[in-house]
């Protein structure tokens, strides 16, 4: 052994009711590196942590950490073995105090009661060491939201870890706290502790991280210095392109028409809000099919909701139909003729307990009624109607939604807002998770759709179907447009780059 | 013809017995209990006892109907005792000229119905405007009006016991039309009126889907702060009709005792009724069902020489059967 290896997994195997999630999946980290771990959504990074922490139980594959085999049942045993995580939502007891919260679960007693000297001592000790002062009997909830993440670390390294992971630990910082935990991320490098960083920010991997594992599908695709690796490149191992490849259709999306696009329908300019949305200004004409391309993170779903005023903006004016578009509301925003299939189908979208027809007439069903009385009949025909022209398959208009499979329910939900003939239709994630056939279903539907003149807003993370659906693509790099481009311009390459490493005078 | 083949695919499907038993389960328990009550209690088939057993479940079931409506958006109300405590100590301020004099009788009565009523429902609205405009969780912010809406009753009343012989409002809880108790009526509309709404209104669609999934109704176009500050108003309502009976039927009010431990009744008798406490589903006939068979129970066991506390735990140990058996349909 060359190298000085702290973890060593190889081989593992998890399945979820069948479905794979890790695939062969490897992950190598040596003493006292700073690695980062990167993958799209759904890449299997969560998985592979949790199995490592003993949250699942892996189906295949062998994991050997600090030279021995190692096998955990639960994360405290994790724990206690000397792997520490951080979660992205820190899970501190808020009304506690620092010290509390940090000798949580390994308290030093005296006498048989607690120590409360000694805690305090070490929590501060350990605090010191990032150059932390507070004071150590306040409740945790007190403190910033910084200072709560330093917390949760030193709890981490409380317990001697040899490895921390961090997930996403960086979301809910500004710059100056990310400076400050990155100078903790140094110290625990310089003090021989090997630490894991998820990020979707690639500016802060190449800040802070010596290599890079990059999963996508369940498998480990590839492991490098990140020294010696593009953005770009990085970009296109997680998105599983290659630079340059030329490929024929990969969706059912087909070529159309850019002359038979109508005027300008939908503009917004300098939209902002929080860190999500920092100024993203976009249009779309009738007929046409605008895409959103982006990493995670990079303010494409926070932007939809703007528009359809499901967040309250802080900056940015909109215009409809070349009026002023002020909704206060989604309820204004259906008003004006909007319609918004959200990314988190069972979150945001169905109402699981109620029938097929009763989420479909959601939206549409005030509309329907005679003085607040529900018209059945007249739901009836329209239900039955995008039944049929959705060729949705369920048993009938009274099947509970949650009984359809995804690609059901998501046409249940398109037929939601198409049963409110909308002007634009802002779909997010549209085929996420949807099998092949119902994908290609969806694709070629937002085609008819569009040719019929419906202006539609397409959210998707998968590339072709950015490139091979969209009439124009937005590209979207940390809450700014970084790049507009015609279908003629958007190559893989082209939208990969801006994705990578665009920057917002290249838009203009 | 499809619908036909497709009907039998479903029937094909192996029945639940649980699931029977959680949507028919307060029917059969019913039914048994009327059963058993033939058989073995006296006098059980007389007139009189339905009489009695229907103005005993009355007010719990027209609290019941507002909490129905309240625990389908994923709510509770705890107030409803409290408010009908506020009630109760109201009208007969007003119908016994108390506040401000009023000479002619039935004006007095009504005047003092609308008031009492209408304060209670005022109440149940700033339930709701804590909920729906604070985002206040349901049990806290209607424990605010649990604790001190007993509280201002007895205050108003200076905490004195009002007796009144006033046989225009006492019609409210004794009264009788075509040999039905008025409160039988009340109770009877309310329940029917309510059972409408959830099926037949778009505003009973909306509260179900609130309580489904309140972010898609959000994004759906429900105005969901609204629907959230009527139906609290609706409970609040509800609680202080229930509240006149009460005074009603005892010729007396006492702000300590009027509504008394009402909220856990009705939830009690919503809970057996078959209707999920997490939300999203409502059955004002099952919470109807539910106060009754509570009702019947305990008649049975006090008609039968059983004491009142063992009636209590066998009432504790229906609502856990109940809600055993609902969890089983579910997970199924």
């Amino acid at each position: 052994m060359g190298e000085d290896l702290l973890l060593a997994m190889a081989g593992v195997d998890k399945r979820f009711a069948g479905i794979p999630a890790l695939i062969g999946a490897s992950f190598e980290v040596r003493r006292g590196e700073v690695h980062a771990l990167i993958g799209q959504n759904g890449a299997g990074k969560s998985t592979l942590i949790k199995v490592l922490t003993g949250y699942h139980k892996k189906d295949a594959g062998s994991v050997s950490f600090d030279g021995k085999p190692f096998e955990v049942t639960s994360p405290q045993q994790a724990q206690a073995s000397g792997i520490s995580t951080i979660y992205q939502e820190i899970n501190l007891v808020p009304y506690r105090s620092i010290t509390e919260n940090i000798c949580l679960g390994r308290e030093k007693r005296r006498f048989g009661l607690l120590d409360w000297g000694a805690m305090h001592a070490e929590a501060e000790r350990l605090l010191a060491r990032f150059n932390i002062k507070a004071d150590v009997r306040r409740p945790v909830m007190e403190f910033s939201t910084a200072t709560q993440q330093m917390v949760a670390i030193a709890r981490a390294i409380g317990f001697d870890a040899k490895l921390v992971i961090m997930d996403e630990p960086t979301s809910s910082l500004d710059e100056r706290e990310v400076g400050v935990l990155f100078d903790v991320i140094r110290q625990l490098k310089a003090e021989g502790v090997s630490v894991v960083f998820v990020s979707h920010k690639l500016d802060e991997l190449y800040a802070v991280c010596d290599r890079v594992t990059i999963m996508r599908d369940g498998r480990t695709v590839r492991v490098a210095e990140i020294s010696g690796i593009g953005k770009l490149d990085l970009v296109s191992s997680m998105l599983g392109r290659e630079i340059a490849r030329v490929e024929g259709h990969a969706t059912a999306f087909t070529d159309r028409d850019p002359a038979k696009l109508g005027e300008t329908l939908f503009a917004a300019e300098h939209l902002s809000a929080g860190s999500a949305v920092r100024d993203v200004s976009f249009s779309i004409r009738r007929g046409e099919i605008a895409g959103f391309a982006g990493l995670l993170g990079a303010g494409r779903t926070e932007t939809a909701r703007l528009a359809f005023a499901a967040d309250k903006r802080s900056g940015g004016t909109m215009t409809l139909g070349g009026a002023p578009y002020d909704p206060a509301s989604p309820i204004d925003a259906i008003a004006a003729g909007l319609g918004f299939c959200t990314e988190d189908r069972k979150a945001e979208g169905i109402v699981p307990d109620m029938s097929v027809a009763e989420n479909m007439m959601l939206a549409l069903m005030p509309k329907l009624a005679k003085s607040g009385i529900i018209d059945e009949a007249r739901q009836r025909v329209v239900v039955e109607k995008f039944i049929k022209a959705l060729s949705i398959k369920c048993s009938g208009p009274n099947q509970k939604i949650r009984e359809l499979s995804g690609g059901n329910q998501q046409k249940v939900l398109l037929g939601r807002w198409l049963a409110t003939e909308p002007r634009l239709l802002i779909l997010d994630e549209p085929t996420r998770g949807i099998d092949v056939g119902a994908k290609g279903e969806i694709q070629a539907l937002i085609k008819s759709l569009a040719d019929d003149g419906l202006a539609v807003l397409m959210i998707s993370s998968e590339l072709e179907e950015v490139i091979e659906g969209a009439d124009r693509v937005f590209v979207l790099r940390e809450g700014l447009t970084v790049s507009e481009m015609t279908r003629a311009e958007a190559s893989e390459d082209a939208i990969m780059a801006a994705m990578a490493e665009g920057s917002p005078e290249a838009a203009r | 013809m499809t619908d036909a083949t497709r009907a039998t695919v479903i029937e094909r499907r192996p029945i639940n017995p649980f699931d029977l038993l959680a949507r028919y389960g307060t029917v059969i328990a019913l039914v048994l209990l009327i059963v058993f009550n033939l058989i073995f209690t006296t006098n059980f088939a007389t007139l009189q006892t339905l009489n009695v057993n229907l103005t005993q479940v009355c007010t719990i079931v027209i609290v019941a109907v507002g909490m129905t409506l309240v625990i389908a958006t994923g709510g509770i109300d705890l107030s409803v005792g409290s408010l009908m405590s506020i009630s109760g100590a109201l009208a007969p301020m007003v119908f016994m000229s108390k506040l401000f004099p009023i000479g002619n009788i039935y004006l007095a009565v009504a005047l003092a119905i609308i008031i009492a009523v209408g304060v209670a429902t005022l109440l149940g609205l700033f339930n709701g405007w804590l909920i729906a405009r604070f985002r206040i969780q349901p049990i806290i912010a209607t424990l605010v009006l649990f604790i001190a809406g007993r509280g201002i009753a007895q205050v108003m009343t200076n905490g004195q016991l009002q007796t009144f012989k006033v046989p225009e409002f006492q019609f409210i809880g004794l009264g009788r039309v075509l040999g039905i108790p008025f409160q039988v009526i009340v109770m009877l509309v309310l329940v029917i009126i309510a059972a409408w709404v959830i099926r037949k209104t778009v505003f009973g669609r909306q509260i179900l889907a609130i309580g489904g999934n309140e972010k898609a109704s959000g994004l759906s176009g429900i105005a969901v702060k609204k629907v959230k500050l009527v139906v609290y108003a609706v409970s609040g309502f509800c609680a202080g009709i229930a509240g006149l009976v009460v005074i009603a039927i005892n010729s007396a009010s006492d702000a300590n005792l009027v509504g008394l431990g009402m909220e856990l009744d009705a939830i009690a008798a919503v809970a057996v009724g078959g209707t999920l406490l997490s939300g999203g589903r409502a059955s004002i006939i099952g919470t109807l069902l539910g106060a009754l068979t509570i009702q019947l129970v305990r008649y049975t066991l006090l008609a039968n020489g059983v004491p009142d506390s063992v009636a209590q735990v066998a009432q504790a140990v229906i609502i856990i059967a109940a809600v055993w058996v609902q969890q089983q349909g579910r997970s199924a």
